[in-house]
């Protein structure tokens, strides 16, 4: 069993959905419509036992240039142990404004926490989702880190952290020091 | 009313007999800043809901703006435990991106190191998950047997934790005759010392009592939840990436990948167990079957960190330029992206990386195995007791570092 | 003259059991060290030989914290409970023939009364606190105290039985001077169920679930700091003493040995009783934590029935000599 062999049949049977199949350092990866994904992956688990989710994670595309890239990229890496191949789906999603896609949930329970991560980190929906809500950044987090168009420098501070500061202004009155001398503080 | 004299008494709906407790970050038992939301009935946990995050420090949105080979020192922080093994699973990944190739010696050291952080990291496990169900004192031996590791690396790199020993085409230093001389000493005793804990553990009747049938994982289960390495063959599931895709130099050694049955979490303690046996004798292997040569490819970069034989290169900018100029001089003006997996103490390391043809991944995804075995923590630590879960804890062998990268 | 007598005795007392309390936490420290290839305290003095007084020194000096939202009279009574109840058990332990501070007619219930209220102070520090760690130590500590409290008493039954009476003097009395004649041969069920439910109801490895530090923190501890947190060791030190002393008077001969000591009669005593506390340790050192099910499971459905049989034996035994 080849990878390639795989990659034709799927094409085979999402002929519409498959745009392109590539090869990079031996590496198969085809690239998709992202409709379809659900129903693609349970093919490739049913009918190949791929049924191991090596990873799962998202792109964004907007400096990358490329025939059939859309704005946003999410990377389905499947992995057979019975047949010791993998191959890779890059599903695109065009739409850069609310991208979303079919969550693989109901496929592999795993899926759950790695589609979380590529909500938080990248702002990518995953439709049907039974729990998603940021996971790595705080729940108040504004923006997605890992899209191109995050500042590496914002204006303001997290709002957690200015709370915390303020804590500690408070709390300074307790402060070993500031008991003993009263006036000493160490700004 | 006053706002002071008003009590916040929450609202009873249904479930007023449960009691929520959140478990973590401090805690002595949840190997570094873990979270867990628990709602308990009694001592059984009804509804449990890992919160990780606590260590995020954007390694991922970080790689983007370093180079390759600066990126290399932030592999070491993600699983501390075995800094060694990540510095592999990075390199062979850049490596088989930029198509660079490696020395055989080199593959051959690289092996050698990465089975001594598997051990040095399951003896860390075998220490924590004894002190966890309660047992001290395999703490204390397995760290005995530790700390010669850690003096062994230290001679190697010069550090004990965080090694960045590999560089891209190879690794920073050679060993030397008092370096393998130590290493043959450690591997002639170490079976003994196995013995030693499985005395003291294997056959205590507590310890069996905690451990067996204590959260049982099926294959299907298991690869539902995503769980690799020993995690999964616990449960009998034959994948080990050394011998599915082999890498480094484990093509040309002989070893056994030990399985499980039953799934649960002795089965993942027997499994473990038997790994540090194959790893004693891949290190023998290593020790036996070490070819001469040079420790770094013969067309690898002229970069990244000062070798001694080799030229100075200062940190920064010219490691820099170097790698930006080995990409314009090889030919290798190639857009394109890999998924390198290797098998590191936890489980599968993966690097998923997209070259842009410039010094720096446009985006480098790492796929760590803490991550996904905490997710499975929500499933696993439905049902169990407030016991228990700490032993599941300390069975999926988690390193937070990894987990929140 | 007679109350300043006994005061004077009482004030020895106290003062022997603290120092011994003080040197069997450095004696654990050391035994599980050497155990556990390293070398314990050995910094303050010859061996670490000061370490304990140092500590001492240390928690009397430290700030006594008390949590902002605790009970505030319950969270200050809760270590004084523990302590006072485990010392005044020591009142009837006879050390040697005459060497006691009460000798009454019903020692050994006084005794576990006491070490029933001392799990008192550990539910009330539980719940004082107000802290959800410490809640969970103390119902913990709750359910195993009533649930080894009855295997214990049934355990001594038999010893009851045997020596007809509850009086510690006149017990140690009934099993005679020669080694052969000791309560353990006759009593082995006994003894095995009391040593199992001495464990347990000292709170030692392998149940000591109240305290579990890899699971609660530190249980019912967590929030006590300095002096209070002393006492409650204090008190648990003296509680294995005086479980190890009802453990030697009950089934190991109390003061008598193969020979007599001139001067210090107590010397076989103290010795057994040093016997116990070292098997305390030892265990400590070796085994993990029994789960909270399993600790039930093990004191109702295997200690409980074992007494009881024992109990049953010791009738037939009596009835038919």
């Amino acid at each position: 069993m080849e990878s390639i062999l795989i990659a034709e049949d799927l094409r085979n049977n999402f002929p519409n959905a498959i745009f392109e199949t590539q090869i990079h350092r031996g590496q198969f990866s085809s690239i998709v419509a992202p409709e379809p994904i659900v129903e693609m992956c349970r093919f490739l688990k049913e009918d190949y036992k791929m049924n191991h989710l090596n990873c799962l994670t998202g792109v964004d595309n907007l400096s990358r240039k490329g025939k059939h890239f859309e704005r946003f990229e999410v990377i389905y890496q499947l992995y057979s142990i019975e047949y010791r191949v993998g191959l890779r789906l890059k599903a695109q999603i065009k739409d850069s404004e609310d991208p979303s896609i079919d969550s693989i949930t109901s496929l592999w329970t795993g899926a759950d926490w790695l589609e979380r991560e590529t909500f938080d980190l990248l702002g990518i929906t995953f439709n049907e989702h039974p729990n998603l809500k940021r996971i790595l950044t705080p729940e108040d987090w504004e923006g997605h880190p890992l899209q191109k168009t995050y500042k590496l420098k914002g204006n303001t501070e997290w709002n957690g952290f200015t709370k915390l500061k303020e804590k500690v202004k408070q709390l300074k009155q307790f402060d070993f020091y500031s008991a003993q001398e009263g006036t000493h503080s160490n700004d | 009313m006053t706002e002071s004299a008003t009590i916040n008494v929450p609202v009873a709906q249904g479930n007023e007999d449960k009691y929520k407790l959140k478990m973590g970050p401090q805690h002595p038992a949840t190997h570094g800043v873990l979270r867990v939301d628990l709602e308990l009935d009694g001592e059984t946990i009804t509804d449990c809901d890992p919160k990780v995050g606590y260590l995020h420090r954007g390694f991922e949105k970080l790689a983007e703006h370093r180079t390759y080979a600066q990126n290399l020192v932030l592999t070491d922080r993600l699983d501390y435990m075995a800094a060694m093994a990540n510095n592999v699973g990075y390199c062979e990944a850049v490596e088989k991106l930029l198509d660079i190739q490696v020395s055989n010696r080199a593959r051959f050291l690289r092996v050698m190191v990465c089975e001594m952080a598997r051990l040095a990291s399951h003896l860390l496990w075998l220490a924590t998950h004894a002190l966890d169900i309660g047992a001290m004192t395999v703490f204390l031996y397995a760290f005995r047997e530790r700390e010669t590791l850690m003096e062994i690396f230290a001679e190697l790199c010069g550090s004990r934790l965080t090694n960045t020993y590999t560089c891209l085409g190879g690794v920073r230093q050679d060993v030397t005759h008092e370096i393998m001389r130590k290493l043959d000493n450690f591997i002639n005793e170490f079976p003994a010392c196995i013995e030693e804990y499985e005395t003291l553990i294997d056959t205590n009747r507590i310890w069996l009592k905690r451990t067996i049938g204590v959260a049982p994982v099926s294959a299907e289960m298991g690869l539902d939840l995503c769980l690799t390495g020993a995690s999964l063959r616990g449960s009998g599931v034959d994948y080990d990436i050394r011998k599915h895709v082999p890498y480094a130099a484990y093509d040309q050694i002989d070893f056994e990948v030990p399985l499980g049955e039953t799934g649960d979490t002795y089965a993942r303690y027997r499994c473990r167990m038997e790994e540090m046996r194959q790893s004693n004798y891949i290190l023998r292997q290593c020790i036996e079957k070490m070819p001469p040569g040079a420790i770094v490819g013969e067309d690898a970069p002229d970069l990244v960190m000062p070798t001694t034989p080799r030229k100075k290169v200062t940190a920064d900018t010219s490691a820099r330029q170097g790698l930006i100029k080995l990409i314009e001089d090889r030919d290798v003006y190639m857009e394109g992206d890999i998924y390198v997996a290797t098998e590191v103490p936890k489980g599968e390391l993966g690097f998923y990386f997209i070259s842009d043809c410039k010094g720096k991944p446009y985006r480098m995804h790492i796929r760590s195995p803490s991550f996904i075995h905490i997710g499975a923590l929500e499933t696993l630590g439905k049902g169990v007791m407030v016991a228990d879960l700490i032993a599941i804890i300390g069975t999926l062998d988690v390193v937070l570092g990894e987990c929140d990268r | 003259m007679q109350i300043l007598i006994i005061l004077l005795q009482i004030a020895a007392l106290l003062a022997i059991v603290l120092l011994h309390v003080a040197y069997t936490t450095y004696f654990e420290r050391k035994i599980i060290g050497h155990m556990q290839v390293r070398m314990g305290p050995m910094l303050v003095g010859w061996h670490g030989l000061l370490q304990p007084i140092a500590d001492g020194i240390k928690s009397f000096f430290k700030e006594d914290i008390i949590p902002e939202q605790a009970d505030k009279p319950l969270f200050l009574a809760a270590p004084i409970i523990c302590l006072v109840t485990m010392l005044a058990s020591l009142a009837v332990l006879p050390f040697a023939r005459g060497w006691v501070l009460a000798d009454i007619n019903i020692g050994l219930l006084f005794l576990f009364a006491m070490s029933s209220l001392a799990s008192y102070g550990i539910i009330l520090a539980g719940w004082a606190s107000n802290s959800k760690y410490t809640f969970l130590g103390g119902m913990r500590s709750m359910a195993q105290v009533i649930s080894y409290e009855i295997p214990m008493g049934l355990s001594l039954v038999g010893v009851m039985m045997l020596s007809g009476s509850l009086n510690l003097t006149e017990i140690v009395t009934a099993q005679g001077t020669s080694i052969f004649s000791i309560y353990l041969f006759p009593q082995i069920i006994g003894f095995f169920v009391f040593f199992i439910a001495m464990l347990a109801e000292t709170n030692r490895v392998p149940f000591d679930l109240p305290e579990a530090e890899t699971e609660l923190v530190s249980g019912y501890l967590t929030e006590y700091s300095g002096m209070r947190y002393a006492m409650f060791f204090m008190a648990e030190y003296i509680g294995m003493m005086v479980m190890a002393s009802i453990g030697t008077v009950c089934f190991l001969g109390g003061w008598n040995g193969p020979f007599e000591i001139p001067f210090f009669p107590p010397f076989w005593f103290i010795l057994k009783v040093y016997g116990f506390l070292f098997l305390f340790i030892w265990i400590r050192a070796t085994l993990p934590r029994y789960r909270y099910d399993q600790l039930m499971e093990l004191g109702w459905k295997l200690l409980i029935p074992l007494a009881l049989l024992n109990i049953f034996l010791t009738g037939l035994f009596k009835v038919f000599t």
